[in-house]
């Protein structure tokens, strides 16, 4: 459904050699001849429909360069590497606004790690979902009314607070309004950044508990992003590791977990309580 | 303080001591009139930048087009885009006409006329269907403009997007992709919280399916004058530097849901003065508080009170009057249903343009 392979994002003034002075192996994301700071590198990943693939590791190693990639979100210079999905042409890291731009109205869904950068917080609940399904093209005010409605139902946001404004909401609502913007067109791939990132257990559960189902029923494609081992183990089939700017293990999500390769995978597999 | 002397500063050489009245004391004031100045007031260069962001805009129905808007001798935001675009346009055979909402006798409008009449030695008049280039400031006229006429509206803020993002290079990439999803999100809002779409004056209409417009603040009354209409429309704002037009014949679309349809202003009464009540009512109170309604558009009231059954198309060899809201019982359906938002005259403070 979904497929990405040598992905990169390179922020400052490459000298060309960066990609190899820095990485695990070295111990570093920053190029020490130019000072580019390699945020994500050869990166190769692949997820098929209904599959969710997890991305974890430490604050600082890229696994939001690559969620912002894969949802066609950041589309400068400084990414390289090829996104492609089924059913569209070519690279979409490379293919013109217009394309990408109705890519991400319509077949993805981007749960934002800030709020700010996912929900227009002056704006009602409702409308921020309803914006979504706007800018795909829809006239009609009911059956926006209705879709907001169903979303919020299923992504458990008391439809009665659908009239307020996002800003008014608490943290774990307006995480899950996002969810239900997400979902809004049906899309077939949703990337998650941080989905439960500040929220308490009960929450994070709720929260995750309403993705798992959407997703399951929606057949979607999901890759979900987080340091939170807990949250990758219970929503992920297939888990990858970064540090540094690059994937350092990859395996099926148990195997990860119970039988990790890497130093750091071991590290981090432990330091769970 | 010294005295200071009279006449001392009189530079026409006139002595004002022996005047008794303002009349007098302007009859003996003299300078070198037009000596100087150029045909129209506005250099060549500026009257060609105007005419070139004109046909541009003509040429892209509804896109924002900028010019070098120059400095006029009053302040930006009182109508100085709709007098560079009048100026460039006009030539001595041609018939001016300006209006202040409404009206023909503001001190703005006619000032402007004068200008107009002094530099470029048009003709002036009141009447719609006279003129051939009639500037305008907040209203389209009742009468229907015909195929050899011009309109220049005044616009304060020329960006429909700007309710919605005060970023304008934001919203310039967004008019490039025609990406108006955040527009549809205003309306969305506003029914839900009104229980329809509350805007009052600039609605956003949608031109040849392409570009989001802000017609300028004209009521929601005039916004289906735009659609297909005889005449063309040029939308001129001097602060903002930019020129946009609706040619004839185009498509204008005011933005609404399928299920919600886009509607103009409800009165309860008719014109005071004339007894209409198929054009666009100004409420006024009068000393002792009574509330009445009169037409908005002046000249067209003094016309219906000669001839209160006068159609809109009078003027016109042609049947059936579709210019703006319809006449007899279209108005009186639009005024049956839905909560009173009747809209005062569209007023943007002080700002003038």
């Amino acid at each position: 459904m979904l497929a990405g392979s040598g992905l990169a994002t390179l922020y400052g003034d490459p000298c060309g050699d960066c990609i190899d002075r820095t990485g695990d192996e070295h111990g570093r994301n920053r190029c020490p001849a130019c000072g580019t700071i390699v945020a994500c590198a050869e990166v190769d990943l692949s997820v098929e429909s209904g599959e969710v693939l997890g991305i974890v590791g430490e604050s600082g190693s890229g696994k939001s360069s690559v969620a912002g990639l894969l949802a066609l979100e950041r589309t400068d210079g400084r990414t390289r590497g090829t996104v492609e999905y089924t059913g569209c042409e070519g690279n979409l890291l490379t293919a013109d606004h217009e394309t990408r731009h109705r890519l991400r109205t319509n077949a993805v869904g981007f749960v934002h790690q800030h709020i700010r950068d996912g929900l227009d917080l002056g704006v009602t609940g409702g409308g921020n979902v309803a914006g979504k399904l706007l800018a795909a093209g829809e006239r009609e005010f009911e059956t926006v009314r209705e879709r907001a409605q169903h979303l919020f139902g299923r992504t458990e946001i008391p439809v009665d607070r659908m009239d307020d404004p996002v800003r008014t909401y608490s943290g774990g609502m307006q995480r899950r309004v996002q969810i239900a913007r997400a979902l809004a067109t049906d899309p077939s791939v949703v990337v998650l950044d941080e989905p439960t990132t500040g929220l308490d257990a009960s929450v994070q559960a709720r929260v995750l508990d309403t993705f798992r189902r959407v997703q399951r029923e929606h057949d979607v494609a999901a890759v979900v992003v987080s340091h939170d081992l807990g949250v990758v183990r219970l929503l992920a089939d297939r888990t990858l590791v970064m540090r540094h700017g690059r994937v350092v293990e990859a395996g099926l999500t148990d195997r990860v977990m119970e039988d990790p390769h890497h130093e750091y995978t071991q590290t981090l597999t432990n330091s769970v309580i | 303080m010294t005295e200071r002397p009279s006449g001392a500063n009189n530079e026409a050489g006139t002595d004002m001591t022996g005047a008794a009245t303002v009349g007098e004391v302007l009859d003996g004031l003299s300078d070198d009139g037009l000596e100087g100045y150029t045909y129209a007031y506005l250099d060549e260069h500026t009257k060609r930048e105007v005419r070139r962001a004109v046909l541009k805009a003509v040429a892209i129905p509804g896109h924002q087009v900028p010019f070098a808007s120059r400095p006029m001798p009053l302040a930006r935001g009182w109508g100085t885009g709709g007098i560079q675009t009048s100026l460039s346009l006009l030539g001595p055979a041609e018939t001016f006409k300006v209006i202040d909402q409404g009206a023909d006798d503001s001190v703005n409008a006619a000032n402007i006329r004068r200008l107009a009449a002094r530099t470029a030695d048009v003709e002036t008049t009141t009447d719609t269907t006279a003129a051939d280039v009639i500037q305008t400031r907040h209203r389209i006229p009742e009468e229907v403009l015909g195929a050899d006429q011009v309109l220049v509206l005044q616009v304060p803020i020329t960006d429909p997007l700007r309710t919605v993002d005060p970023s304008d290079a934001a919203n310039r990439r967004r008019h490039a992709h025609a990406n108006y999803g955040k527009i549809w999100v205003r309306l969305y809002e506003s029914i839900v919280e009104h229980g329809e779409v509350q805007i009052a004056a600039r609605y956003p209409v949608m031109v040849a399916g392409r570009y989001l417009m802000d017609p300028s603040p004209i009521p929601r009354w005039d916004v289906p004058k735009l659609d297909n209409a005889e005449n063309l429309f040029l939308f001129a704002a001097g602060r903002e530097a930019r020129i946009y037009a609706v040619p004839p014949h185009t498509d204008v679309q005011p933005l609404a849901f399928e299920d919600r349809p886009f509607r103009v202003e409800r009165f309860d009464g008719a014109c005071r003065a004339c007894g209409a009540t198929d054009t666009y009512l100004t409420e006024i109170e009068t000393e002792d508080g009574e509330r009445l309604f009169v037409c908005n558009d002046t000249s067209f009231c003094e016309k219906r009170q000669e001839e209160p059954a006068l159609p809109k198309d009078h003027h016109l060899d042609r049947s059936g009057v579709d210019w703006g809201p319809g006449t007899g019982t279209s108005v009186e359906m639009a005024t049956d249903t839905g909560p009173a938002t009747d809209d005062p005259a569209p007023d943007t403070g002080g700002d003038r343009t």
